[in-house]
């Protein structure tokens, strides 16, 4: 068992993340501290970011993969011979499938070479959990705030039925998802292109 | 009324292919777009990606069939420079040229002020009025002019580095060069965070055009004809679906005859420009196009600015790949291996692109001279 770093430890690994996502990058966060280290820094804002990490000197640098900086991040571990703190992608080679599920999380990570292969392989695998958590916790967010937009949608595209048409809820309702199943569409796209249709021949009003 | 028929299925093959915002990657963009993918029973699926890191390593590990990629980096990762040791394979030359050097409108006033006789797109005259800016930076005690590259392992890093080292720049020690994703290029520039940079079109035509940005030279004049970004698979994935990659590289050639065709254009500005691949005016996206760039001092027509259709039906001539490995010696990245030709060979194979261009009757020319790099530098001056 490796001794759990104290604040103020020259042992204790310091953590910089580098996400946009300012949530995401709290959550990542948390997880660390909860883990036990207390050295760890969030930059959200892109700006000077090759002199701020400098400064910080990390020993472990998360990114999230659709931060733009991420070839910058990366050459840091190539200008190691102009004086610069060495960093190198966290990668073991033979452990392919670490990689990969960071990848697919959506995050990587850097860490200066030499440091024990452990200590960082529990950081990345948090950094991937906390991701995908994440992730699923925004498509959940996504799928609900499209349900009820498609409600919305659906009960305007109905009323527009009921009226150019004359006929009952039930038979408006009907009528959609006849539509919806025979087009293999979702019902939420049906009412949106009635609702736009409608709004096209009547000039907005309904 | 027609009678409405039964849609016929052609079961298309689905290839998955990541590229970064540069004109450049036209070729499969058009293949997907117009036709020349589905001619030859694919359906092309693009991924647009903000760093070469992750269409590098999203090829590595399969989420991508093929990559629209900077052509130094196939041999990085055969020298294990890179996160995987998966072996690419680049089988075909996207473009050739397509790069430009641009710096602020302070650092092209310096240059002018050191030599006013100084025009756009002259690599030995304006590496001598570079060098005097700089020296007389040094003299007021002023910092290091900041450049910036897209990727270590990129075309720009090494035409940059060849450029400023022939004018006797040292580019580890004069200057500092620094990396950053293209499309941030012109706002850093505009903002005064960095002095200069190497990357491909739009993003030196933009900068112009918008008026903050002094396109010094181009890549056509620094290194004429010479490739950029290549299309990279993995070895194994190639070993395979060898049938599938004949079928994607006849369409890409296709597709690159296609671009070159100037009765095209029209419609490629309007692809190119589109809020899906570039998202930038079509004015930006023309220049390269024709070839009718807005350098410093005025808009100048450049021969081979941008091409599509290169020599030997787009194959990666040797001469070309061993002087980017021989860069990347130069610059300290990598201690060659003894088997650095056999490696490139291996890369750079030209078996499958024979096979594509042989079914469009396209000469491949396999003997290859094996003349030097065309380097400016190595040209008679006239």
């Amino acid at each position: 068992m490796s001794r759990e770093p104290s604040p103020g430890d020259p042992q204790a690994l310091a953590i910089l993340i580098i996400d946009e996502d300012e949530i995401r990058a709290s959550i990542i966060e948390e997880g660390l501290r909860e883990a036990g280290h207390e050295r760890v820094v969030v930059l959200a804002d892109m700006r000077n970011l090759i002199g701020r990490i400098e400064a910080l000197a990390p020993d472990v640098i998360v990114v999230d993969l659709a931060n733009p900086n991420r070839d910058l991040v990366e050459h840091l571990s190539h200008v190691s011979r102009a004086g610069h703190r060495p960093v190198a992608m966290f990668v073991d080679q033979s452990d392919a499938g670490v990689m990969e599920a960071a990848i697919s999380a959506g995050v990587s990570a850097y860490v200066v070479d030499g440091l024990r292969k452990e200590r960082v392989k529990a950081i990345l695998d948090m950094a991937i959990a906390r991701f995908q958590a994440y992730s699923n916790l925004r498509e959940e967010l996504e799928s609900t705030r499209r349900a009820l937009e498609d409600r919305k949608l659906i009960d305007r595209a109905k009323a527009i039925l009921m009226k150019l048409r004359g006929l009952s809820e039930q038979e408006a309702y009907h009528l959609m998802r006849r539509t919806a199943m025979r087009e293999n569409r979702r019902m939420g796209e049906i009412a949106r292109s009635i609702v736009s249709t409608a709004t096209l021949i009547t000039g907005g009003e309904e | 009324m027609t009678k409405a028929r039964t849609p016929t299925r052609i079961l298309h093959e689905r290839i998955r292919i990541g590229f970064m915002p540069l004109l450049d990657a036209a070729v499969p963009v058009i293949a997907a777009r117009c036709g020349f993918a589905r001619r030859q029973g694919l359906e092309i699926e693009l991924v647009r990606e903000t760093s070469w890191a992750n269409v590098r390593d999203r090829l590595a590990i399969g989420q991508f069939d093929a990559a629209h990629l900077l052509a130094p980096l196939p041999i990085a990762a055969a020298f294990g420079l890179t996160p995987y040791e998966v072996p690419l394979l680049a089988p075909m030359v996207l473009g050739t040229g397509g790069n430009a050097i641009t710096v602020s409108r302070d650092v092209w006033a310096a240059m002018k002020a050191a030599d006013p006789a100084l025009t756009a797109n002259d690599p030995i005259s304006a590496g001598r009025a570079l060098k005097a800016a700089i020296e007389a930076r040094k003299a007021r005690g002023e910092p290091l002019l900041t450049f910036v590259v897209v990727h270590p392992f990129s075309s720009h890093n090494y035409e940059l580095r060849y450029w400023l080292a022939a004018a006797g720049i040292d580019p580890d020690q004069d200057i500092a060069i620094a990396i950053l994703p293209p499309p941030y290029m012109g706002d850093a520039l505009a903002a005064g965070r960095i002095d200069g940079f190497c990357v491909g079109d739009p993003w030196n035509s933009r900068a112009a055009r918008q008026g903050h940005g002094a396109i010094i030279l181009t890549k056509a004049a620094i290194w004429p004809a010479s490739p950029d970004k290549v299309l990279a698979v993995r070895a194994d994935w190639a070993m395979t679906n060898r049938l599938l990659l004949v079928r994607l590289l006849t369409a890409l050639l296709e597709s690159a005859r296609w671009c070159a065709d100037p009765a095209n254009r029209e419609i490629l500005v309007s692809i190119m420009s589109d809020e899906s691949v570039l998202g930038v005016e079509p004015e930006d996206v023309l220049a390269a196009l024709s070839g009718n760039m807005p350098m410093a001092g005025g808009e100048l027509f450049v021969p081979g600015m941008l091409e599509f259709v290169a020599k030997g039906a787009n194959r990666m001539r040797f001469a070309d790949a061993r002087f980017y490995a021989e860069q990347m010696q130069r610059w300290g990245q990598v201690d060659l291996p003894a088997d650095t030709d056999a490696v490139l060979r291996r890369i750079f194979a030209i078996d499958v692109l024979a096979d594509a261009a042989r079914s469009l009757g396209l000469p491949l020319d396999a003997n290859e001279s094996s003349d030097k790099t065309p380097l400016f530098d190595r040209l008679p001056r006239g």
